[in-house]
């Protein structure tokens, strides 16, 4: 009888229960929505920050002090220490593979450049060995890293050399100071090369020369170095734990430190990974990138607040007006001789069902809706996990129960023959 | 149709044009007064919804200001540099900061290689480490130099030149400088491989001027490019150029936090647009008996819309106020929770939110009178 009740009220009523639906349906499709995108919106952010450039530097363990101003390297770093290109691929075989968006490795080398026509006519630079985007392969993965993911901001007139060439790139202050153009081929300490392009940078760069790391090898004599090694990764601000140093670190406190994305961690991988290396943050990157993702964060997480309450008041203000409406069924039922329970039962079971079935309808738009701003905003997926079903739900169904409570109280107290004959 | 005397016509043509002010007031009033219940849910609805969207428009329109000031963090986003590695101006500084005029800061580099007692060369940098404190947030340092002859020396540098905290000689074009180590500094870039010491003492040394000026400018992105031309007119000699990572990352960053807050904005303010017209339309269609009644006893449709519309407009002014000062400060708490900073009230707001507020009341009343004003008032008094 209960079960026909409901039924029936969902068969002859399609009107109304269509419209409270609708407002239980719209209400979750916005909730959905913006916990997905509240959820996310810090692993979108970090990649978006990676514009700022690498946010962890590798290099050797005994290296010698730099001595540069400016990116002019006074001193010939050819006693220092270096890595091995080889090592380069297993960045990617950290337990945080996943995050590092790329990287770009670097061999600064002192050369001499013949200028024609000025009398004995030879400039010393500084020329920057590196990827342009390399295909590395690490196990059966491959893919593509170098400066020109990391260092994103970097622009070329004329053409990005092939890393496989001896072609390079000329810093755009260096070049007015050079009589050559895109496409002359120069002598470089004993190399000839073709310039492809001029590298316009804002800083260092733009009075440097810019080549393939195997070419940079190749004029220092020692194949296979690498003087240091930018990452880009994506990271979890730090926090306490974070700072924490890791030997002082035990059993599950360790595992949770070298589980977490903090760069500390990632830098403490990469220094596993490669032998003989450091690796750092780069402060200035590292630690302004979780300031501002804590604060965008905490924003979405605040509007989100705001979203649910606003979905919360659209479904209990639907659910009241609906169940108004039917004060002449609540005095026709008790009339009849319901009792308060049967026909609050009733009331609640229909505003389950109801939550339930708008829950679903709603969860299913706001995955396409918490998609499609991904796609328009970030030109990337936002996934909603599955996990977030069952909690969507149940937050539906209370706020349904809650929002309809008072309407569902008001409505039982009545006495039926006021309630027949209309007047409240 | 019912018969209708010329009389009642007369008088009904009279009510629908004269203003009868007072009882049309003591109306609006006493239907208010006399449906607490409902008419505080409807407002409650409205207050609600004008809130939520008064501190989302509120946010939105403030949050790019309060990011710009976490990108300044990042340092410097305009370097002066000299040309062709010479000194600029003495006056360079302060013509920098002049023009600044409080809306950022400044830091001044002078750069020479020295080289220590073991023969090691390092960088040496003269600074004003007070204006670097500011500039350069992230810097880890143990401690800054207060005192003259003090330095301040990289984690890299400390390890070849001072391994044990102790004083140490530099040596610059066959003159030599006795300094003590302050602290270090560690930074992860170039600053690690580096010694720092004050400004006077630097130029007391070497008699080398800075070459540099760091500025870390705030503003938009325009007010960004005119103060670059600005630099640029009042130091001819040097060169002005645009930290491009800085600031390109920082207009990325913005632009897509922007879009994010938009789509959520849109999506919160329409929300509560709805509750209120589902909230509204269900109110006024729960009186349609009075409707019918007023109808019956001679009001024309002209009236009876222009009452339930100057009902709900007046509901939508009251709940869009109350609204506004609500949202007003759940912004402001918004601010002080997050960006641990005051979010100013934007009176170009509440102009906003208002009409749109009447507008939707509006929209809620008119749908369902005209559905009521095709039924005839004999139907709806028997309750059918």
């Amino acid at each position: 009888m209960f079960a026909r009740l409901v039924y029936e009220s969902f068969r002859r009523q399609k009107r109304r229960k269509l419209l409270a639906g609708a407002a239980i349906t719209l209400g979750v499709t916005v909730a959905t929505a913006m916990i997905a995108v509240a959820t996310d919106i810090g692993d979108k952010i970090s990649r978006e920050l990676r514009t700022i450039g690498a946010n962890l530097v590798v290099t050797p363990q005994d290296e010698a002090l730099d001595v540069n101003i400016g990116g002019v390297h006074l001193q010939p770093p050819s006693d220092s220490a270096y890595l091995s290109e080889a090592d380069l691929p297993k960045i990617k075989g950290i337990f945080w593979h996943n995050n590092i968006t790329a990287f770009a490795p670097m061999l600064p080398v002192n050369v001499t450049v013949d200028i024609p026509g000025s009398s004995g006519g030879k400039k010393e630079v500084t020329l920057l060995g590196t990827y342009f985007a390399k295909q590395v392969s690490y196990g059966k993965q491959g893919f593509v890293t170098g400066v020109r993911k990391t260092h994103s901001w970097w622009r070329v007139s004329g053409a990005w050399p092939a890393d496989h060439s001896s072609d390079l790139l000329i810093g755009e202050r260096l070049a007015r100071t050079l009589p050559y153009k895109v496409g002359d081929e120069i002598a470089l300490s004993g190399h000839s090369v073709k310039i492809a392009g001029i590298l316009s940078t804002g800083s260092a760069e733009d009075d440097q020369i810019v080549a393939p790391l195997a070419l940079a090898q190749a004029i220092l004599g020692k194949p296979g170095a690498v003087r240091r090694i930018y990452v880009s990764a994506i990271t979890k601000p730090e926090d306490a734990l974070a700072r924490r140093d890791p030997r002082s670190l035990t059993g599950p406190m360790y595992d949770r430190w070298y589980c977490s994305p903090y760069p500390q961690s990632i830098a403490y991988q990469l220094q596993e990974a490669i032998p003989h290396s450091h690796a750092e943050q780069i402060r200035q990157v590292a630690q302004n990138e979780g300031a501002v993702l804590t604060k965008i964060e905490g924003l979405f997480f605040l509007v989100t607040l705001a979203a649910l309450l606003a979905s919360a008041l659209a479904v209990s203000a639907a659910m009241a007006t609906a169940i108004f409406e039917r004060r002449g069924e609540v005095g026709l039922m008790k009339a009849l001789g319901a009792g308060k329970m049967a026909v609050a039962s009733i009331f609640f079971a229909e505003a389950t069902l109801l939550a339930l079935i708008g829950g679903v309808a709603g969860f299913a738009a706001g995955s396409v809706l918490a998609r499609q701003i991904g796609r328009t905003i970030f030109d990337s997926q936002i996934s909603v996990q599955p996990v977030l079903l069952p909690v969507v739900l149940v937050i539906a169904v209370l706020v349904t129960i809650l929002g309809s409570a008072t309407s569902i109280r008001g409505a039982v107290s009545l006495d039926p023959v006021y309630a027949l004959r209309g007047e409240l | 149709m019912r018969p209708v005397s010329p009389f009642a016509q007369k008088l009904s043509a009279s009510r629908a044009t004269g203003p009868h002010s007072s009882m049309f007031l003591r109306m609006l009033v006493r239907a208010a007064v006399l449906r607490r219940g409902r008419a505080a849910a409807a407002l409650f609805a409205m207050v609600v919804a004008a809130a939520v969207a008064t501190a989302v428009l509120n946010l939105y329109a403030d949050v790019q200001a309060k990011l710009r000031g976490e990108f300044r963090n990042y340092g410097a986003n305009i370097i002066v540099a000299s040309k062709d590695g010479a000194s600029l101006p003495a006056d360079a500084l302060a013509r920098v900061e002049s023009l600044l005029n409080g809306r950022g800061i400044a830091a001044p580099f002078a750069l020479v290689v020295a080289r220590a007692s073991s023969g090691q060369p390092v960088v040496v940098a003269g600074t004003d480490f007070e204006r670097v404190r500011q500039l350069d947030h992230w810097w880890s340092v143990t401690n800054w130099p207060a005192a003259s002859h003090q330095a301040l020396i990289g984690m890299r540098a400390r390890s070849a030149i001072s391994p044990q905290q102790q004083p140490f000689d530099l040596t610059f074009s066959g003159r030599t400088i006795n300094l003590t180590p302050a602290g270090t500094v560690q930074t992860g870039a170039a600053e690690d491989n580096r010694i720092y010491i004050s400004l006077p003492d630097f130029t007391a040394w070497t008699g080398i001027l800075p070459s540099t000026i760091e500025v870390a400018a705030s503003g938009t992105p325009e007010e960004i490019a005119t103060t670059m031309r600005e630099l640029t007119q009042a130091l001819p000699s040097a060169e002005v150029r645009p930290v491009r990572q800085i600031v390109e990352g920082e207009a990325r960053v913005l632009g897509k936090t922007r879009a994010t807050l938009f789509a959520a904005s849109a999506l919160i303010v329409l929300t509560a647009a709805l509750c209120v017209l589902s909230t509204l339309m269900g109110w006024v269609f729960d009186r349609r008996k009075d409707f019918a009644m007023m109808k019956a006893l001679g009001a024309s449709g002209r009236l009876l819309s222009g009452f339930f519309a100057a009902e709900a407009a007046s509901l939508g002014a009251v709940g869009s106020l109350i609204g506004y000062v609500v949202g007003i400060g759940l912004a402001a708490w918004i601010g002080r929770v997050n960006f641990h900073a005051s979010i100013a009230p934007r009176f170009s707001v509440l102009p906003v939110v208002m009409v749109a507020s009447i507008a939707v009341t509006l929209l809620a009343a008119i749908i369902p009178i005209s559905l009521l004003r095709r039924v005839q008032p004999a139907v709806i008094l028997r309750g059918e």
